[in-house]
């Protein structure tokens, strides 16, 4: 199966948009596949994060749409693993703002039972408003 | 006794409160008094990471401005500050390593905080684990034994990564283990020790969390190991409170105790039994390797 791969200026802006939310120059991935060997999330995903490194740095939209933006939950191995020394975590964090700047959220605290809420360690609840809603 | 400015975080006054207090009772035993920060506030649980967003670094720096209010003031004995949690470990650690290193932050920042005195940016940042890292096995007195007692040590992600903010070697840590060691049990660990479990993720995405948690404790079961401990009141949950989601997920799942580090370092120094809420299940494992029928006071 092929794939046509057009870059225009929307894709060079998107690419640039990634590298400065981020501050990661997300088009020095050689695709060695490191992050995605260590990702704990990566066999739970249908986007990988090395494909996600790719798709940033040709400036694909579509890795808007991947769940392993949302998966990610910056454990940072692929962070101190990187042989090119990208913060990966920073590039899927980029992503995910540039979702939730829209106003778009991720997750709706509403949908959990008062049960489960009190069960949950409010750290738990932090981080997850923190990074899935805007 | 060394004053030290302590920050608890919220889940240690509320879910992880045997914690805080096995914890305080531990550093008390080994000279130090935890000085809590007076209106001390939530630091955000997670570091704000794109590089436009610094107000959400406001709060970790506001809480490292009473510290160095608290040495002025004569109340600490160094510029320093405790956590506990992990995750406040390293949001503290690495909003204090972002304003250190970057002229332009720094600026930004003191301009929005104008009710708060000017932070100088000399506050360290410390793990619990750090203040203990130099004592010798055999150095502390010990009122109980957990001899023949097989600790699995989880690190989780945030005290080792990245490794600007980790308390030692990212991928080869070993200051559990020696912690571990201090207070007289085995320490054990495997690369499981240092897989993410999940985090956050358990409030919307539990199959997941489940997955990893059964991953990570079956390698400790595999390893022989009586308990595992921990020092983040979110892997606790993970790792602990849903032990049964994970028994009805995978029903080979057995089940192993799962305590924070504090608690054995607590019990091996000699805090009272009734201190505890529920007893952990280390200790009926330790009375048993130890021959004793009871918990000695």
């Amino acid at each position: 199966m092929s794939k046509k791969i057009i870059l225009d200026k929307e894709s060079a802006e998107f690419t640039k948009k990634i590298i400065e939310l981020s501050g990661e120059i997300v088009t020095l991935c050689e695709q060695c596949g490191t992050c995605s060997g260590g990702c704990p999330m990566c066999d739970k995903a249908e986007t990988s994060p090395s494909l996600m490194m790719r798709m940033a740095a040709l400036g694909q939209k579509e890795i808007l749409g991947s769940d392993i933006i949302w998966y990610c939950a910056s454990c940072y191995t692929c962070t101190v693993r990187c042989p090119r020394g990208i913060d990966i975590s920073k590039v899927a964090e980029a992503l995910r703002q540039i979702i939730l700047r829209d106003s778009v959220n991720r997750i709706d605290l509403s949908k959990l039972t008062p049960a489960e809420l009190e069960k949950l360690p409010q750290i738990a609840l932090v981080a997850a408003l923190r990074k899935m809603t805007g | 006794m060394k004053k030290i400015g302590y920050y608890p975080g919220c889940t240690l006054k509320t879910k992880a409160k045997i914690f805080e207090k096995t914890a305080l009772y531990t550093a008390e035993k080994l000279g130090y008094e935890f000085i809590e920060l007076p209106n001390w506030n939530c630091c955000g649980a997670v570091f704000s990471l794109s590089s436009d967003d610094l107000i959400h670094h406001l709060a970790p720096i506001r809480n490292l401005v009473r510290v160095q209010d608290m040495k002025e003031g004569a109340f600490l004995s160094e510029e320093t500050l405790v956590t506990l949690c992990s995750m406040c470990f390293n949001t503290l650690k690495r909003a204090n390593i972002r304003y250190k290193n970057s002229a332009e932050d720094r600026s930004k920042i003191k301009n929005i905080m104008d009710t708060e005195s000017a932070y100088q940016g000399n506050v360290s940042v410390l793990h619990f684990l750090e203040l203990f890292k130099s004592i010798e096995p055999g150095s502390v007195k010990l009122k109980r034994k957990l001899k023949g007692l097989k600790v699995f040590v989880y690190y989780g992600c945030t005290l080792l990564r990245p490794k600007e903010a980790s308390l030692d070697d990212a991928e080869a840590p070993v200051i559990l283990e020696r912690y571990v060691e201090t207070f007289g049990a085995e320490a054990l660990s495997t690369p499981f020790s240092r897989l993410c479990c999940g985090s956050y993720q358990t409030v919307n995405a539990r199959e997941k969390v489940v997955e990893l948690a059964y991953k990570i404790l079956t390698s400790a079961i595999e390893s022989g190991a009586d308990a595992v401990i921990t020092a983040c009141p979110l892997c606790f949950f993970n790792l602990k409170d849903i032990q049964n989601e994970i028994c009805a997920a995978y029903p080979d799942f057995k089940g192993i105790p799962v305590a924070y580090f504090t608690e054995l370092s607590a019990y091996a120094l000699g805090m009272d039994p009734g201190e505890w809420d529920e007893e952990p299940g280390f200790i009926k494992t330790a009375l048993a390797q130890t021959g004793e029928k009871k918990i000695k006071r």
